[in-house]
């Protein structure tokens, strides 16, 4: 194995990865690198704990792995003491099979009634169970979301999982690095999702594969912790293994008080060393991609896969390929036409992507004074617990069924439908998750991918919008 | 745990010419409510396979006989986007022994490997040769790494240690229970 010497410069990626190195990779094995906090949920689990037992395993490392129920968990409001109606026996099954497992193992599990619980990768941040310099990983390919601290964190499938809660360690060969540098600054009515949608659209679905990509540049400086997990979130959608984006003030600013963080002299001593996470000067990357975020405006998909996404006043692109007239075809979608206008059906505003405070502010504000377009069904998801209250705090959730949407419970739920929120065959549906893959949400349903102003803009309007003009009117009044 | 060795598949192919093939069209995370392993058959590419009514459509999906064609030919960035190993689990119970592609998902990959799923990665011009014969006898060997049809011969390459665990019929689990010691001394350096 090579390894960079001491004085060679190395990226922040190099650092992450030779500091969890329990075996170096050879030849014939890959690495095993050190698992520092594992994170678990419902779906991708039970068959890994079965693997344990076929074996009379243990878990390894019970203090670093932390739980929660997201995927098949319903969100419909439910009132104090009432029991969650599952959408089937298989998901309350699957829901119960964790937290027997989480019992037997001596797991933390952020379960049913728990303030900690929410979408696994908008918890572990929110409770500080995620810092700088640490490798997280998760059944669940969206825990590149974890890079926007600078921690090495990437999606495995279940045998893994099974390989990390018996031997808290994973095999990997050194994937190789991209450096996407984003010049200038996101203009007003551009977010973090625009962003990342169009990073998406010039690397290609598969063009990070194999890579791990470290954002970096003034634009992406000057994003909140909220819109770094959002760009780091989707680099799966790349084919990225990773998303990294070096840890700063903004980031220290989010960790202090949280409440798995260091605190008091701990939390400076953490922060000194937290500092020397960032790429060195000079230190190689295998690409580099450079955007100018300042040309920017509001994104939206227009196929059935993350990088075919353009800007929201652009019209449909003519298909290069045999797959875009596929796509379009699915969507009902024309080339040469103007998407601002089309009809919507369903908005969601949630998802590991979209569903922190932030974002729920970022349509609150579009809907404050307005009204859902009647025959749309707009549900609003926060991603967690804490995320819900503090925006209940706020009188979010009162804009939100002031203007005739659904204010629900935390969970993944229409992001990957398997809960039995859904959309219904044929409707368009203006989402704020990651992906829009053909019958993503729900068989039939196609779905426009957004930020969160322009999918409430969306809801407003009850066809595509720039959300621009709604921020205008807000502005004027 | 020993599995059953594979050093080599042969058997007709049938071919999904789409490119970015994901893992939700794999199967749809509606099936992935299951605590179990071997029984997603019918859920593999199931909305492509199944009209609303729940009955088989005029898929070609329909059409592959699953005893005799083990070899799926897809194109690029196969099961690209989720982590869910359910996929490599539905195309095991559905009969496919090996994937044939220019490129496939990073953690699909890995999750292949795992449940003795060969993923073939071949350039560009032998993909589309070999799509030519799509439905002919190919031969996925990991003896000599290629993929060969009548005079299509491609070669490919395979992350070395999954290669050993395919052809030994081992897993990985008992490589990382085997260095222990190792993982604790990387626990104790640290804690000191």
């Amino acid at each position: 194995m090579e390894s960079a010497s001491p004085s060679e410069p190395r990226t922040l990626f190099d650092k992450l990865w030779d500091s969890h190195i329990v075996v170096p990779e050879s030849p014939e094995a890959p690495a095993m690198l050190y698992v520092d906090l594992h994170l678990v949920h419902e779906v991708t689990s039970p068959q890994a704990f079965a693997m344990l037992d076929e074996r009379g395993l243990k878990v390894r490392a019970p203090h670093r792995t932390f739980a929660t129920l997201d995927h098949s968990t319903p969100t419909t409001p439910r009132r104090k003491g009432e029991r969650p109606v599952y959408v089937s026996p298989a998901a309350r099954a699957q829901v119960e099979r964790l937290e027997e497992n989480c019992a037997r193992h001596g797991i933390p599990l952020a379960g049913w009634g728990s303030f900690d619980r929410g979408i696994v990768h908008v918890m572990g941040p929110e409770l500080g169970l995620t810092r700088p310099g640490m490798t997280i990983v998760c059944g669940d390919s969206h825990t590149s979301t974890h890079g926007a601290f600078g921690a090495l964190a990437f999606g495995i499938g279940t045998t893994e999982v099974a390989h990390v809660l018996a031997t808290q360690t994973v095999l990997q060969r050194k994937p190789k690095t991209m450096k996407v540098h984003v010049d200038g600054r996101l203009p007003y009515g551009v977010g973090a999702k625009d962003l990342i949608l169009a990073i998406i659209a010039k690397l290609g679905a598969g063009g990070a594969a194999g890579h791990v990509i470290e954002y970096c540049g003034p634009a992406i400086e000057a994003l909140s912790m909220e819109g770094r997990m959002t760009v780091c979130n989707m680099s799966i959608e790349a084919g990225a293994r990773a998303g990294l984006i070096a840890p700063d003030e903004v980031t220290f600013a989010w960790l202090s008080g949280r409440e798995y963080a260091p605190k008091g002299a701990a939390f400076e001593a953490a922060r000194l060393k937290w500092k020397q996470l960032r790429s060195d000067k000079g230190a190689h990357f295998d690409r580099e991609v450079r955007l100018d975020a300042s040309r920017l405006a509001p994104m939206v998909t227009w196929g059935a896969s993350p990088h075919m996404a353009a800007p929201v006043d652009a019209t449909v692109p003519r298909p290069k390929t045999a797959d875009d007239r596929k796509a379009l075809a699915w969507m009902g979608f024309a080339p040469g036409e103007t998407l601002l206008g089309e009809a919507v059906h369903t908005v969601f505003i949630g998802s590991c992507t979209n569903a922190r405070l932030s974002d729920l502010r970022e349509a609150a504000f579009i809907m404050a004074g307005r009204h859902v377009k009647p025959g749309v069904r707009m549900l609003v998801v926060p991603g967690s617990e804490r995320v819900r209250k503090a925006a209940e705090a706020e009188g979010l959730d009162a804009i939100f069924r002031t203007a005739g949407a659904e204010w629900r419970e935390p969970g993944c739920s229409m992001c990957i439908a398997m809960n039995g929120d859904s959309g219904r065959p044929g409707e368009l549906v203006v989402s704020t998750s990651n992906r829009n893959f053909a019958g993503r949400q729900g068989p039939g349903v196609r779905t426009v991918l957004a930020s969160p102003a322009t999918a409430a803009a969306a809801a407003v309007a009850g066809a595509i919008t720039d959300p621009r003009k709604m921020m205008e009117m807000c502005g004027a009044a | 745990m020993q599995r059953e060795p594979i050093t080599e598949i042969r058997s007709r192919s049938f071919a999904l010419h789409e490119h970015n093939i994901d893992t939700d069209q794999i199967i749809p995370a509606r099936f992935l409510t299951t605590t179990e392993r071997g029984a997603l058959a019918d859920a593999c590419f199931h909305d492509w396979r199944f009209d609303e009514a729940g009955r088989l459509n005029d898929h070609p999906l329909n059409a592959v006989g699953t005893a005799t064609h083990a070899v799926l030919i897809a194109g690029d960035n196969f099961g690209c986007g989720s982590s869910r190993e359910h996929a490599p689990w539905a195309l095991r119970d559905f009969g496919v022994r090996a994937v044939i592609t220019t490129r496939a998902g990073d953690i699909f990959k890995a999750n292949a490997a795992n449940n003795g799923l060969i993923v073939a990665e071949i350039d560009a011009d032998a993909h589309a040769a070999l799509l030519e014969r799509t439905g002919e006898e190919v031969t996925v060997s990991l003896a000599d790494m290629s993929v060969t049809s009548g005079n299509v011969r491609a070669g490919f390459s395979l992350e070395p240690f999954a290669r050993t665990c395919l052809i030994e019929g081992h897993d990985a689990l008992g490589f990382l229970l085997a260095r222990e010691d190792a993982i604790t001394r990387f626990e104790q350096a640290r804690a000191a």
